[in-house]
């Protein structure tokens, strides 16, 4: 019997009771359908983390006191002579860019206005290894810094909440711990991360940071930084750069050969690959909770198939009266239990990215976007092909071997 | 003296012995037949006496546990189950007592059903089954569903399917057996015109000796053996009795 056939009785088969079909195929539909959204929300989120990250620059990476590793033995600092050091074009040929950094977090006032504000001490080359820029007005320049001004750039978000109503705040004045700082720019939005929102900052000269806000010293009275930006001249010279940086920093912490580095750096490709592990064990995770319902899902068609091979037995009987052979009825069970299974499975395709365009819907404002991938797709098909395959061949087994004369005297 | 291929049915020796556990029940004790081409034979005998087990060792349905059996010059007692599918498929139409129609599914597409199994494509297939329709009197009805249709009508619906396929020989367990006399003896009429006219071979089982008497030969079957054959002189003939029947007046 051809293909063809098998299909149209199995087209019969299953409309002939439509709402068991339907309630048989529901396993799969739920199981093929989380999957679905799972995945894409999954793929979703590490698009999602990429792009975040990939706003920090690919050639960037940045050093912290201290190692996630090793306990080590003194404390670890970061100096202003660490980033000068780093500057060095013969010791470090790959570095193009230092931007070293001081964060506090302060109470900002304006009349009327009162709120503790990220602050963070930087130099000029800030706004270029950040690769942002101020929307109005200017950064804070290489004089600034050197003559402690007290300047200020804002973020988007304090300049909405210390001058609402104000779209050009610069020549305005806030307070920071009490001290005047003269605004002489605003950035340009960069709009929510994984951290929360980047623009509710406030940026200063790194020097102004050091002397007057948060004057952080070392125990040899040398200022603190919090992390340097490290700019690597090309993105392929990141590993070098990097290799180059610590060889400086070892020397100049004098730590020996064979002792841990007392400081740690960290590119976007580290953070973006972290991140990418933890939600793809995340989804691998969640798959198995979608497969299980799968497999349920599976369970419930064998069942399905076992009682109407009961049901169809004078059928059966009838059809090897006039010929059919075991694989006759084998193929007409089988396609049967596959096209459920399948049918199922598309249906929760559907199902599942229509609950991903959902969640995406949702999240919308935060830039999230569930990505349904081909892949997914194929895979969900796929699988859910072969749960109808496995868990139908038991049943049409059961049918092809069916005795015609016992099948025909079947009550 | 009858020539071998004048032959269809040839059976020797035939043993069946069904085992259900510890006990048996021998139910065919050496049955020997032979039956030519063309003819219409009765299986009589009481209830257990092997009728259908016989029946469905002619029709490739079961195996003898013992015994030859050649049809349309095969042996087909010692066949491997696919090849006796593809025997019953071309050289066998059954008609049960009991109908057997697929339930929800149309005269026709009950009709064509062996074609699909035979591989015939679907266009010819379906002229096939509406002319075997139209031959049995039921033209006028290829898309009723099984319940639409009176039991005499149902039972002409399997002897179509039954000869869908041009078998040399149709198996009939009682196919009077559900139906009142009228319906029966037009049940006859039709396997006694099909024979005449096409040459069918036929071999029936049933209860009733004036069904009997439709055949030309009447096998009385006892304890799974052969016990008498009666020669029909003058066979009965449905046509006939039918017509009787129709213009009787009404009561
Ligand atoms: N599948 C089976 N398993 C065990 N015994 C069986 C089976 N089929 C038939 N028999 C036995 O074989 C014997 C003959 O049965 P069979 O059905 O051939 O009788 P029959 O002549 O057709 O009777 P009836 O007129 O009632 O239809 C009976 O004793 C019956 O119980
Ligand atoms: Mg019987």
């Amino acid at each position: 019997m051809k293909v063809l056939e098998s299909l149209r009785l199995a087209v019969k088969a299953l409309t002939a009771n439509k709402l068991r079909s339907l309630l048989t195929m529901l396993g799969i539909i739920i199981g093929v359908g989380a999957v679905i959204t799972l995945m894409s929300v999954g793929e979703g989120v590490q698009a999602y983390i990429t792009t975040q990250f990939q706003s920090i620059g690919s050639n960037l990476f940045f050093i912290i006191p201290g190692s996630f590793e090793q306990e080590l033995k003194r404390p670890a600092y970061l100096t202003l002579k660490d980033a000068e050091a780093l500057r060095n074009p013969l010791d470090a040929p790959d570095v193009a860019r230092v931007a070293p950094l001081v964060q506090g977090n302060e109470r900002v006032t304006t009349p009327g206005k009162d709120k503790r504000v990220d602050i963070q001490g930087v130099t000029p080359d800030y706004t270029v290894v950040r690769n942002w820029y101020p929307r109005i007005g200017e950064f804070i320049s290489a004089a600034d810094n050197q003559g402690m001004a007290r300047v200020a750039v804002l973020g988007q978000d304090t300049a909405d909440y210390f001058f609402p109503d104000d779209p050009d705040p610069t020549g305005e004045v806030v307070r920071i711990k009490g001290i005047p700082f003269r605004v002489v720019g605003v950035l340009e939005q960069r709009g929510g991360s994984s951290f929360g929102s980047e623009d509710a900052v406030i940026l200063v000269p790194l020097n102004t940071m050091l002397s007057r806000i948060a004057p952080r010293r070392t125990n040899r009275g040398e200022p603190r930084l919090s992390f340097i930006y490290v700019q690597a001249v090309a993105e392929e010279r990141m590993d070098a750069a990097i290799e180059e940086v610590a060889q400086i920093l070892r020397q100049r912490h004098r730590i020996l050969p064979g002792e841990p580095d007392d400081f740690t750096a960290i590119s976007q490709s580290d953070i973006i690959g972290t991140f990418q592990q933890i939600t793809g064990v995340l989804t691998v995770f969640l798959g198995a909770i979608a497969g299980i319902s799968l497999l349920v899902g599976g369970i419930g068609i064998m069942n399905i198939m076992l009682v109407s091979v009961t049901e169809r037995t004078r059928e059966i009987g009838l059809r090897k009266a006039v010929g059919a052979r075991r694989q006759d009825i084998l193929m007409q069970f089988l396609t049967e239990a596959v096209m459920l299974s399948l049918l199922g499975g598309l249906i929760g395709i559907a199902l599942g990215a229509a609950g991903a365009t959902a969640i995406s819907y949702f999240l919308r404002d935060e830039g999230f976007q569930a990505v349904i991938t081909v892949g997914a797709v194929v895979l969900a098909t796929l699988f859910s092909a072969a749960v109808g395959l496995f868990f139908g061949i038991y049943p049409a087994q059961r049918a092809a071997r069916l005795n015609p004369i016992d099948a025909l005297r079947y009550e | 003296m009858v020539h071998p291929s004048d032959i269809v049915i040839w059976i020797e020796q035939l043993h069946k012995i069904y085992k259900m556990g510890e006990t048996e029940v021998h139910a065919l004790r050496g049955v020997s037949l032979a039956v030519k081409h063309g003819e219409i034979v009765a299986i009589m005998g009481p209830s257990g006496s092997g009728k259908s087990t016989l029946m469905n060792i002619l029709g490739c349905l079961d195996q003898p546990t013992w015994g030859q059996y050649t049809l349309d010059g095969e042996d087909v007692s010692q066949m491997s189950e696919d090849a006796l599918a593809a025997v019953r498929n071309r050289r066998v139409g059954f008609v049960f007592q009991s109908f057997n129609l697929l339930p929800r599914t149309t005269a026709l597409d009950n009709v064509l059903l062996p074609l699909v199994y035979a591989g015939v494509a679907p266009r010819e297939r379906r002229r096939r089954a509406v002319a075997m329709l139209e031959a049995v009197g039921l033209g006028d009805r290829i898309h009723h569903m099984p319940n639409e249709l009176s039991g005499g009508q149902q039972q002409r619906v399997a002897i179509a399917r039954a000869l869908v396929n041009e078998p040399a020989i149709i198996m009939a367990d009682e196919p009077t057996g559900n139906l009142d006399s009228q319906s029966g003896k037009e049940v006859m009429e039709i396997l006694q015109r099909l024979n005449r006219e096409r040459g069918i071979t036929v071999v029936l089982v049933t209860h009733d000796l004036r069904i009997g008497h439709h055949a030309q030969r009447v096998l009385h079957l006892f304890d799974g053996k052969l016990r008498r054959e009666e020669m029909v002189e003058a066979p009965i003939q449905a046509v006939d009795t039918v017509l009787e029947a129709e213009e009787e007046p009404l009561p």
